[in-house]
């Protein structure tokens, strides 16, 4: 660890300027690309963090076992691999193990043994996609909170997280990532504040094919771990950002909520606000507080959300922490430095700053987010569907 | 400031590539150049350096092409930074005499705790421009924004001036801004177009802006139009509306017994 009691230096330059760094890009047309360019760019921000942690999600990586869950897991001793292997030979049908390969990197040191398993869910056990998720989920649950040697880390279907101690240009240079190629890359480099620096507190957090990064904190993650308690999720990972992972799977995954509304859950409009909106938008963001009161995200955020198909910005709704956006061709791009966007992209389309609490989505697909004129932390001119949505959520 | 920089010999305008530079070593360079008498400096290739032009206390020129850091001009006292590319957060940290010119946008907290200088950005600023500038006898610090603000602008603003001319507002010219002038205690700023009231601090008060102010004001303007080429009558049309702080020490009874 930096030795932070040993400020002076030769450059006269005693400040720790320290916080977390996060990148996403994106390619809407689906067309992948090597990890190259985001281990430039997430490295190009080296100096917001302090070498505790490093981490990448990447999406469309594994094509030919698109239909297995790649579960990536982490041991620390030979007796945690023979304990957690013999736990999902019982319940997965394993297609495939084998160990990730890494490369010797010298600032990474004492790493830990990763493997990954192509795991397939023996359909007689569940009867629909939504039970063999959410036995997937309890599995995964179930390794973590007993298994004191070993974690899973990634566990979704066609993507993976690669994630350690260090600075993220060396765990990329580590994990091999200019190898892989995917259409959507999610990176972090971590300056831990509150929490321990260790290799599962890296970021991106995981749950099934669900990635945060994120650079703030959440000072809610107590309130907001007791409620996701409730639906079986287990916090293990002695980090406030698993909860964002936890809560966008509860709301997005299992409550089928858009991720504009969703964005309205965790970064929820002010009551002053919502004073001066019109009643149905108004009835809305109330009945929003009122049901997910418990998963409002206090304290300052900004996260980079991705699943298949999808890369989410979003700030906390007064914007404590930066994010800039970027778009070219069918890319988008989400740092928290302008800087190193450019570094990779140099003939950069547009630029700007969203407003917080809005979310910045990328789909699939879809156009590429553009601009919006209103810049407000809610905008008169926002619309997604309002009415069917209440009684859904 | 068009004389100003043609009246220095060529010879003393330096160059300077950034790429792949750590700002460690830019600044230092930089310190090495204005001591060896560079008047104008032109870097190229600038990426993401933090604190350009930091603590550099001599009337220089510096022209930036790329993307400059965070906390561009920190600490300055004297510097012309002008930066062709957009300004990251905290441009202006804590400056005390200069100027900053942004041909583009800029992030957050622009112009934070500023006590002098000014800064002149071609469009939009991020979230708390002018968070907590001050200003003493002469020394007055100005941001000076052709677009519009994101929320909190002037926050806990003690002084100097923050003028929105609004070039980026599509229709109504209404500013989409809130919490602006929250903890606002003094200075004042001036916007062009319309802001909701329900959208102040609860400390701002609003005005027209008397002669005095409109004298500023055109002053300004003119050096905006100036630096990045616009129509000074057209940015002049249009309604001012003044936010000032309704008391200069709102909080004046809360640590008193």
């Amino acid at each position: 660890m930096k030795d932070l009691g040993h400020v002076n230096n030769p450059w006269g330059d005693d400040k720790v300027i320290d916080a977390c760094s996060i990148f996403g890009m994106m390619d809407v047309s689906g067309k992948t690309f090597s990890g190259r360019d985001i281990i430039t760019a997430i490295g190009s921000m080296h100096d917001r963090g302090n070498g505790l942690g490093g981490g990448f999600a990447v999406y469309g990586l594994y094509p030919e076992y698109a239909d297995l869950y790649a579960f990536h897991v982490m041991y620390l001793s030979v007796s945690g691999k023979t304990e957690i292997e013999s736990y999902l030979n019982s319940r997965f049908r394993v297609v495939l193990s084998e160990e990730v390969p890494t490369r010797r990197v010298r600032a990474i040191e004492n790493p830990p043994k990763v493997w990954r398993y192509f795991l397939e869910v023996d359909r007689r056990l569940c009867d629909d996609d939504v039970e063999e998720e959410k036995y997937v989920v309890d599995h995964v649950m179930e390794i973590n909170a007993s298994f004191s040697d070993g974690f899973v880390f990634s566990s979704g279907k066609n993507m993976a997280v690669f994630k350690g101690v260090g600075y993220p240009e060396d765990i990329g240079e580590f994990f091999c990532l200019d190898s892989y190629e995917g259409y959507l890359w999610t990176a972090h480099g971590r300056f831990p504040t509150n929490t321990p620096g260790w290799w599962g507190g890296a970021h991106p957090f995981n749950i099934l094919d669900w990635t945060v990064v994120h650079n703030g904190e959440i000072s809610s993650y107590g309130i907001n771990r007791r409620y996701l308690e409730q639906y079986g999720y287990r916090c293990t990972m002695q980090t406030d950002t698993e909860v964002v992972a936890y809560a966008m799977d509860l709301l997005l995954r299992r409550h089928g909520l858009p991720v504009e509304m969703a964005a309205r859950v965790l970064a929820a409009p002010l009551w002053s606000r919502l004073e001066h909106l019109p009643a149905p938008e108004r009835e809305l963001y109330t009945s929003l507080r009122q049901i997910y009161g418990s998963l409002l995200m206090n304290g300052p955020f900004t996260v980079i959300v991705a699943h298949q198909g999808e890369m989410i910005g979003l700030t906390d709704r007064i914007r404590l922490r930066p994010l800039t956006v970027g778009t070219s061709g069918t890319r988008l791009y989400l740092s928290s430095e302008e800087s190193a966007i450019r570094l990779i992209c140099p003939d950069l389309e547009n630029a700007w700053i969203p407003a917080g609490g809005r979310p910045i989505v990328g789909r699939l697909g879809d156009a590429l987010p553009a601009r919006r004129s209103g810049r407000s932390s809610l905008s008169k001119g926002e619309n997604f569907p309002l009415h069917a949505q209440v009684q859904g959520g | 400031m068009l004389n100003e920089t043609s009246a220095e010999p060529r010879e003393q305008t330096a160059g300077l590539n950034a790429g792949g530079m750590h700002y460690r070593q830019l600044n230092a360079t930089l310190r090495d150049m204005v001591a060896g008498g560079a008047q104008r400096i032109e870097i190229k290739d600038v990426c993401g350096q933090r604190y350009i032009g930091t603590n550099l206390c001599a009337p220089l020129a510096i022209d930036l092409h790329g993307t400059p850091g965070n906390d561009l001009g920190a600490f300055m006292s004297g510097p012309r930074i002008t930066v062709y590319g957009n300004a990251q957060d905290g441009c202006g940290n804590t400056m005390d005499d200069g100027r900053i010119v942004i041909h583009g946008h800029a992030g957050d907290v622009t112009g934070l705790s500023a006590r002098g200088g000014k800064i002149f950005i071609r469009d939009d600023a991020g979230y708390r421009a002018g968070i907590h500038m001050k200003e003493y006898g002469a020394r007055r610090p100005v941001v000076v924004i052709g677009g519009t603000a994101q929320d909190f602008l002037g926050e806990y603003m003690a002084g100097g001036v923050i003028l929105l001319l609004g070039v980026t507002l599509e229709g109504s010219r209404a500013h989409d801004c809130d919490f602006v002038g929250t903890g606002m205690h003094g200075g004042a700023i001036y916007l062009r177009g319309t802001i909701d009231h329900a959208r102040l601090g609860r400390e701002v008060g609003v005005s027209d802006p008397d002669e005095n102010d409109m004298l500023l004001i055109r002053s300004l303007v003119a050096e905006y139009a100036a630096l990045f080429g616009r129509d000074e009558a057209e940015l002049l049309q249009g309604g001012f509306v003044k936010l000032y702080p309704r008391w200069l020490r709102p909080y004046g009874n809360v640590y008193a017994y």
